[in-house]
C-alpha cells in the first residue's frame, strides 16, 4: 500500500538530482503478536473478556453498594456511600472502556487504509451552476426590479426583533434606579450591632486592638426578609479600636470617631469583596480576594493592591446609654467605582 | 441490499429504514471512513466525552436542585446548619449532597467533568495551534472551537454560582464590581444582570436558565458544526511516509474507531467517576450559605477563571481617574476586560494573521512539526506563559502561605514577569526550534552516531555514522520553510506610486518577523555533497558543510558514513 506523491517532484533530465526527496510511501506494515501467534490472539481475547467481566461485576457492585450504604445525614456516612457507589461506577465504566480499546488494538485489523481527499472548493462548473440557480431565483422573486419591496422586507425584518428585545430589556433591570448605589440603610442614630447575632455594642466594651464586624441594628423580622441581603451587602461595616495616639485623622473627620474607635465600610473599593482580614500589629485591613490593603490608622488609605480609593468611613458617636450609633449614612457610595459615582 | 449473511430481523429492519430514509447512502459513505491515529487527537475527544458526562450528571442534578433565592430555615440532617436561614438553592444543594443517594457523587462528577471539559478544550486548542491544524481550510472551524471555549467558560461560571454559597456569592460580587467599572453603561449592566442591586433575588434563577438551557444548547449546536467540519474536511494527519495533502492514512471508522472511540468514552467517564468517588470538591456545607459579610482567606476560583483573578490581583490601583466628574476605573477595566480581550483576540485572529504573512492559499492537511514553524511555536509558548503567570498570580496568596514569602513581593515579581517572561519564552522557544531543525539537518546529512570507533591503517580514528533510513529521513526533510513575502515595489516602471504599498510594506515586515530566521530542509544535492565530501575531503569538511547550509550554522564535523569502510 505505498503511494508516491510524485506530482511535487521535479526531475531534471539526464537522471540528475531531485530538488526534494521523494516520499517513501506508507511504511511497511508490521504484524502484531496476535497476528503471528494464535496463542497470543487467544490470550488477548481472554484479557478482553476479563475486562468486560470486571465491568459486569462493577455494575452489580455499584447497585449493591447503593442499597447497602445508607445516608445518615453525617459527612462520614455520606463519604462512605459516595466512595462505595463511585468505585462501583468506576469499575463498571472502565471495564467496558479498556475492553473495547484492548480488543481494537490487539484483535481488529490494523492495516492502514488510504482515502483520497478532494479540494473543498466546488469545481468551476458547479460554481457557475450555483450562480445560475441564484440568478434564476432572484429573477423569479423580482426583487431587483422592485426596490421598494426590497427596502420594506429589510426594514420589517430588522425591526421585528424589537418586539422581544424592548419588553425584555426594559423589565430585566428591575426599576433601573441606579441612584440606590448612593445610599445604605444607615441613618442618623442607627445603632451599631454585631454581625450576625445583632447584639448592640457599647463603646466601653470595645478594647484597644479588637475588631468587630458590624451591621446596622434593625428589627429581627427585617433581617429575615428578602430585601435584607441586598441592604446588608452595602451596609456591612468593620469597627476597630486603636490607641488614639496611633490614629491619624483629618481635621474634618476628627468628630467621626469615638475615643480611637473608627468604623469603615467593609466593602472593598476595588470590586466589592468584604475586606475581612485585620492585622492588629500594622493596623492593616486586607481584602482576601485581590489583596488590596488599607491602613485603618490613616483614614483606610490604600497601601497596596489594586484598589484606588480609601474605604468610606461611617461617622459614629455614642448615645445616652453608651451604645455606639451612626451619626449619618456614608457620605459617598460604598463599594466598587462606577461611571456616575460622583454625579 | 446484500443480505446474504445478515440475520433476517436485522436485514428486515435495515430494509425498513432504508426504504424510508435512504440510510444505505450514509452507511456506505461513513462506515469505513478513514481516520488517522495519534494520541493527541484524543484531546478533543476528551472534551466531547466530558461534555456528555456533564449532560448526564447535569440532568440528574436538575431533578433535585431548586433554583430559587427564596429564604428557608434549614431543618435537614446536617446539624451544623440547623435552623440557619438560607436560600432554597443552597438548601437543595445540601439535600442533594446528604439526603439524595448518589447525589453527592453526581455533584462531584459534574464538577470534575466541568474542570476536565475546560482542560481538554485548552489542551486540544494547544494541539491544533502548535501543529498548524488551523490552516486552510480549517480557519472557520478554529473559530467555532474558539467560541466553544468561550461558551465553556460561560457554562462553568454560571454553574459555579448556582449553589449560592459564600464562595460563589463572592465570585458574583466580583463580577458585579467588574461590570460596574465599564464606562457609561456599567451601572445599568449590573442592574441588567442582577435585576436590580446586587445580589437581589433574580440572579440564581437567571443563571440557572443560562446554565441548563441557553449555554448547553449553543454548545451542543456548535459541537455539531465542529464535527460536521471534521467530516467535511477529513481529519488532519501527522507527517510521515505516504501521508500527503491529498490523502488520509489511517483506520476505518467501523470497526476500529467505533471500538476505540466508543471505549474511550467509557474510559473518560470512568476516570471522572473515580475522581468523583475519591476526591472531594466544592464542599459547600463548609462555606455556608451566601452572606455579604464573611469571606474565606485563600479562596480560589475554578482553575480556568484563575487567570482573570490573577489579572485583577496584579493590577496596581493608581489608574482610576475622574474625568469631568465621571469615574473611569482603569484599575479594574484593564485587568478584567482589556487584558483578557487582548489574549482572546490573539487566539481568534491568529490563523488569519498567519494566512496573511504566508500568502499561502493551498489546503493543508498534513500537520506541522512544531519545530518547523519556530515563530508560531514561540508565540504559542509566549501566550501560554502569560496565561500561566496570570493563573499563578491568581494563587499568589496560597504561594505566599505555602512558601512563606511576602505576598507583596510575589505580586511585584509577577507584575514584571507578566511582561518579561512571555518575551523570554518566545525567544527561548524559537531558538530551541531552530536548534532542533539544525539537529534534524545534521542527522539527515551525517546520520546517527553509532558509538563505534574505527581505526584506519594510517592510524586515524573515526566514529562510524549510520545513515537514516528513508522513512526517518522523510520525517526530517518533508516540510517547506516559509519565506518572507516579496512585494511589488513602491513605484511602477513609469515612476507612479502605487496604492496599498504602505500596507504591503507592513505585512512584509510582519512576514519577516515570522520567517526571516529559518532552516531549510536538506535537499538531495546537499546530502550527496555531504557524502562525497566525507569521502574526499574529510579534514576540510566543517567549512564547506557550513557553506552548504543556508543559515550558515556549522553542522559538519569530520564525519564519515558507513561507505567509508569500503
Amino acid at each position: 500500500m505505498t503511494e508516491h506523491n510524485s506530482s511535487e517532484l521535479t526531475t531534471s533530465t539526464g537522471g540528475q538530482q531531485l530538488e526534494t526527496f521523494p516520499d517513501p510511501g506508507v511504511p511497511e506494515h508490521k504484524l502484531r503478536m496476535a497476528d503471528k501467534d494464535p496463542k497470543a490472539a487467544k490470550r488477548a481475547e481472554r484479557q478482553t473478556v476479563v475486562l468486560f467481566a470486571i465491568s459486569i461485576l462493577g455494575t452489580i457492585g455499584m447497585i449493591v453498594a447503593f442499597f447497602v450504604f445508607r445516608l445518615e445525614g453525617t459527612t462520614e456516612s455520606t463519604r462512605n456511600a459516595n466512595l462505595a457507589v463511585g468505585l462501583g461506577l468506576f469499575f463498571a465504566l472502565m471495564g467496558i472502556g479498556l475492553a473495547a480499546v484492548h480488543w481494537a488494538k490487539t484483535l481488529m485489523s490494523d492495516h492502514e487504509h488510504v482515502d483520497e481527499r478532494h479540494p473543498q472548493r466546488g469545481s468551476d462548473d458547479v460554481r457557475e451552476a450555483a450562480i445560475a440557480e441564484l440568478k434564476a431565483g432572484a429573477e423569479d422573486s423580482g426583487i431587483a426590479r422592485r426596490p421598494l419591496l426590497k427596502g420594506a422586507v429589510v426594514t420589517a425584518l430588522a425591526l421585528f426583533p424589537l418586539t422581544i428585545a424592548v419588553p425584555l430589556v426594559s423589565s430585566v433591570g428591575g426599576d433601573w434606579d441606579i441612584s440606590k448605589f448612593k445610599h445604605t440603610i444607615w441613618k442618623r442614630g442607627t445603632r451599631l450591632a454585631i454581625d450576625p447575632n445583632g447584639r448592640l455594642i457599647k463603646a466601653a466594651d470595645v478594647t484597644i486592638g479588637s475588631v468587630v464586624h458590624v451591621i446596622p441594628d434593625v428589627p429581627e423580622e427585617e433581617r429575615r426578609s428578602h430585601e435584607w441581603i441586598t441592604e446588608k451587602a452595602k451596609a456591612v461595616v468593620l469597627l476597630v479600636r486603636l490607641d488614639p495616639a496611633d490614629l491619624k485623622e483629618s481635621e474634618e473627620r476628627k468628630t467621626w470617631s469615638h475615643e480611637g474607635i473608627v468604623a469603615y465600610s467593609k466593602i472593598c473599593t476595588h470590586v466589592g469583596c468584604p475586606v475581612a482580614l485585620y492585622e492588629q500589629q500594622t493596623h492593616h485591613l486586607l481584602c482576601p480576594c485581590h489583596q488590596s490593603t488599607f491602613d485603618v490608622a490613616d483614614g483606610a488609605k490604600v497601601v497596596f493592591g489594586p484598589a484606588k480609593r480609601p474605604l468610606p468611613q461611617l461617622p459614629i458617636a455614642v448615645d445616652d446609654e453608651g451604645y455606639l450609633i451612626a451619626q449619618d449614612d456614608f457620605d459617598e457610595p460604598v463599594g466598587p467605582s462606577y461611571w456616575g459615582r460622583l454625579k | 441490499m446484500t443480505t446474504t449473511q445478515a440475520p433476517k430481523p436485522v436485514a428486515a429492519t435495515a430494509d425498513y429504514l432504508d426504504q424510508r430514509t435512504g440510510i444505505s447512502h450514509a452507511v456506505k459513505g461513513f462506515a469505513r471512513k478513514v481516520f488517522p491515529d495519534h494520541w493527541s487527537f484524543l484531546l478533543g475527544e476528551v472534551a466531547l466525552y466530558s461534555f456528555v458526562v456533564l449532560l448526564i450528571s447535569g440532568v440528574f442534578l436538575t431533578m433535585f436542585f431548586v433554583p430559587s433565592m427564596g429564604l428557608v430555615e434549614y431543618h435537614g440532617p446536617l446539624s451544623s446548619m440547623s435552623g440557619q436561614l438560607m436560600s432554597e438553592a443552597f438548601a437543595s444543594t445540601l439535600k442533594l449532597s446528604f439526603e439524595v443517594r448518589g447525589g453527592l457523587l453526581m455533584r462531584q462528577i459534574h464538577h470534575w467533568a466541568a474542570l476536565l471539559f475546560m482542560a481538554s478544550i485548552v489542551t486540544h486548542m494547544m494541539r491544533v495551534f502548535f501543529t498548524g491544524a488551523f490552516r486552510k481550510p480549517r480557519e472557520l472551524n478554529w473559530m467555532v472551537g474558539f467560541v466553544l471555549m468561550i461558551l465553556g467558560l460561560l457554562a462553568g461560571f454560571t454553574g459555579y454560582s448556582l449553589p449560592d454559597d459564600v464562595l460563589s456569592g463572592n465570585g458574583l460580587r466580583i463580577t458585579d464590581g467588574v461590570v460596574k467599572s465599564i464606562p457609561v453603561i456599567g451601572s445599568y449592566l449590573s442592574y441588567f444582570i442582577f435585576g436590580g442591586e446586587f445580589p437581589g433575588e433574580d440572579i440564581i434563577p437567571r443563571l440557572f436558565t443560562l446554565h441548563i438551557l441557553v449555554v448547553p444548547a449553543l454548545i451542543l449546536a456548535l459541537i455539531g458544526l465542529h464535527l460536521l467540519f471534521v467530516v467535511l474536511h477529513k481529519h488532519t494527519q501527522y507527517p510521515g511516509g505516504g501521508r500527503t495533502n491529498n490523502n488520509v492514512v489511517g483506520f476505518p471508522l467501523f470497526p476500529v474507531y467505533v471500538a476505540k472511540a466508543g471505549g474511550f468514552f467509557f474510559i473518560v467517564f470512568g476516570v471522572i467517576a473515580l475522581m468523583g468517588a475519591t476526591m472531594a470538591i466544592n464542599n459547600v456545607w463548609n462555606y455556608g450559605p451566601y452572606d455579604p459579610s464573611p469571606v474565606g482567606a485563600g479562596a480560589q476560583p475554578d482553575w480556568y477563571m484563575l487567570f482573570l483573578e490573577g489579572s485583577l490581583r496584579l493590577m496596581p490601583g493608581q489608574p482610576e481617574f475622574v474625568i469631568a466628574g465621571w469615574t473611569l476605573s482603569l484599575n479594574v477595566l484593564i485587568p478584567a476586560v482589556v487584558i483578557p480581550g487582548l489574549l482572546f483576540t490573539f487566539l481568534a485572529v491568529y490563523p488569519f494573521v498567519e494566512a496573511a504573512v504566508t500568502k499561502d492559499k493551498r489546503e493543508h492537511h498534513v500537520l506541522d512539526r512544531p519545530r518547523n514553524v519556530p515563530v508560531r511555536t514561540g508565540l504559542g509558548v509566549a501566550f501560554l506563559t502569560a496565561f500561566i503567570i496570570l493563573a499563578l498570580a491568581g494563587s499568589n496568596d496560597l504561594i505566599a502561605t505555602h512558601f512563606h514569602l511576602s505576598i507583596n513581593s510575589i505580586t511585584w515579581v509577577f507584575r514584571f514577569a507578566f511582561f518579561l517572561a512571555p518575551v523570554a519564552a518566545f525567544w527561548i522557544t524559537k531558538r530551541i526550534c531552530l536548534g532542533l531543525q539544525r539537529k534534524d539537518r545534521e542527522l539527515v546529512l551525517h546520520g546517527h552516531e553509532t558509538g563505534r570507533i574505527v581505526r584506519f591503517a594510517n592510524g586515524e580514528y573515526i566514529e562510524v555514522h549510520k545513515p537514516l533510513d528513508e522513512q526517518e529521513r522523510w520525517l526530517r526533510v518533508g516540510y517547506e520553510a516559509n519565506r518572507p513575502l516579496e512585494i511589488a515595489p513602491r513605484e511602477d516602471a513609469r515612476g507612479v506610486r502605487r496604492k496599498g504599498y504602505a500596507f504591503d510594506r507592513q505585512l512584509q515586515k510582519l512576514s519577516g518577523f515570522f520567517f526571516e530566521d529559518r532552516v531549510e530542509p536538506v535537499t538531495p544535492a546537499e546530502l550527496a555533497a555531504a557524502h562525497s565530501h566525507g569521502e574526499h575531503d574529510q579534514l576540510d569538511s566543517s567549512d564547506s558543510a557550513a557553506q552548504l547550509d543556508p543559515v550558515r550554522d556549522a553542522t559538519g564535523h569530520g564525519v564519515v558514513t558507513d561507505e567509508h569502510k569500503h
